[in-house]
């Protein structure tokens, strides 16, 4: 496929555009310990978003990869992971916040660095979110692309190492979309050292989805979000 | 795995302030003043008692399951976690727990996505979400925006190592309960589950009971 778009997300950067329904959004890491921290809301109806819980117990999952989707509030199906390279991405996690940030690097400014100063998630949600007409109440559980967290059966949550460097995620929307991305380290990554990987995101132009579409076979639970999106757009469409 | 050790109240019941029984599927939206001690009863046992909560001072201002979770690095929540806020404020504390086991990942049923777990013609039934909406559209700084993850009291929600989610037998029994101390302004939310899809509750919604003590476990001017 030959991308509409391309560009590179420094390490700390933020980036949020419409995606209009059926384009396929590829990650790629540059580097190790890569963490995009993602939002997704619908584009004309901003308070429709992705929503963590539905998603993960309709799929009976506790993290997210290949075939999975990503559902709204409103039961339908947003967008897809139709390509992914990397096996495990980390829906349960959240985003970095300026205080952890500061607590586990050392304090940054732009003052002193530049912008080599060290950015927060939080921080680029608020901002992107802002700058989209929307506000810090809009912020809400992220998919934390490239990281592996594990949780024990106690509960216990560890946060574990995997390869990211050239690895990707591709995501075809089935709905129009407002995308908010950060490229900000994962919440639980122990390190001390900010994550230097970049990301690569191209977009281009998806094909149609089959009735033999991986991601709608997944399971039933998928179809019939599938079918609740297809029945809203069937709604939406004009006689002719 | 560690092992759950019950932690009781020393709060008494006739001393509480306020005591409500919610029935099933019913909801309820109620302020805390700091201090304050919350205790929500499981009164049959294995009742899932979907549960929210917003800074009074800041309506805008909810609950954060994963900031919760992340910061204390465990998904479950028992006595000692502290239920932050998306800013980072600090909501509630939990001071006593006897049942175990409370989901903080598996959010609330609704209209749409019953249709996609069970099946489209479960759209008319009953659910956590509608209550949500019609307990948060009863006061002018609500919109649906508010709606975040929430607390699902009493119910068991495992995650394995391989990443599976399952909905499991609950942990809980009659006359289970967690108690939350207020650390702030706090307005609850509550949503006693009406889910007649789900084994976990073997098919039975029943009621739950919400209980009030204030700072001292006396009666006091609120």
């Amino acid at each position: 496929m030959t991308a509409l778009f391309t560009m590179t997300m420094q390490p700390g950067s933020k980036w949020s555009a419409h995606v209009g329904r059926g384009k396929s959004i590829t990650l790629k890491a540059t580097g190790d310990r890569a963490n995009v921290s993602a939002l997704f809301f619908h584009a004309q109806d901003p308070a429709e978003r992705y929503n963590m819980p539905d998603t993960l117990k309709a799929q009976h999952t506790a993290f997210l990869t290949r075939g999975n989707i990503l559902m709204t509030d409103q039961g339908k199906a947003l967008a897809s992971i139709t390509e992914d390279s990397v096996g495990w991405h980390d829906p349960l996690s959240g985003y970095t916040t300026r205080e952890g940030t500061d607590d586990k690097y050392g304090k940054t400014t732009y003052q002193d660095q530049r912008n080599d100063w060290l950015r927060s998630g939080e921080e680029n949600f608020k901002v992107e979110l802002f700058r989209n007409n929307l506000s810090p109440r809009d912020i809400g559980v992220p998919v934390n692309f490239f990281s592996k967290v594990v949780c024990e059966l106690d509960g216990t949550m560890n946060y574990s190492l995997q390869e990211t460097a050239e690895r990707s995620v591709t995501l075809r929307t089935e709905m129009d979309m407002l995308l908010v991305l950060s490229n900000t380290p994962h919440p639980l990554d122990p390190s001390g050292q900010y994550p230097d990987a970049s990301i690569v995101v191209s977009v281009a132009d998806a094909e149609p989805v089959s009735d033999m579409d991986p991601c709608v076979l997944h399971c039933d639970e998928n179809r019939r979000a599938f079918e609740n999106t297809w029945n809203a757009y069937a709604l939406l469409k004009g006689a002719n | 795995m560690s092992t759950f050790q019950p932690v009781q109240s020393p709060l008494l019941t006739e001393k509480a302030l306020y005591e409500k029984v919610i029935t099933a599927g019913d909801g309820w939206i109620h302020d805390l003043l700091p201090g304050q001690v919350l205790r929500i009863v499981d009164m049959e046992g294995n009742q899932a008692v979907d549960t929210l909560f917003y800074s009074t001072e800041d309506p805008s201002d909810h609950y954060s399951a994963v900031r919760t979770i992340t910061r204390q690095g465990n998904l479950y929540l028992t006595t000692g976690s502290t239920l932050l806020a998306e800013s980072g404020r600090e909501l509630l504390r939990i001071t006593a727990d006897t049942c175990g086991r409370h989901d903080t990942i598996g959010g609330a049923c609704s209209a749409q996505s019953n249709t996609v777990r069970y099946a489209h013609d479960t759209l008319p039934m009953h659910n956590c979400r509608d209550t949500f909406m019609l307990m948060l559209s009863q006061r002018d700084e609500y919109t649906k925006r508010d709606l975040a993850p929430n607390v699902n009291f009493f119910m068991n929600v495992p995650v394995t190592p391989e990443g599976e989610l399952t909905f499991a037998d609950g942990l809980s029994a009659p006359g289970r309960y967690v108690e939350l101390l207020a650390l702030a302004p706090v307005t609850v939310l509550i949503s006693n589950c009406p889910q007649l899809n789900n084994p976990c509750n073997a098919y039975n919604p029943t009621p739950a009971k919400v209980l009030i003590w204030d700072a001292e476990g006396v009666s006091a001017n609120v």
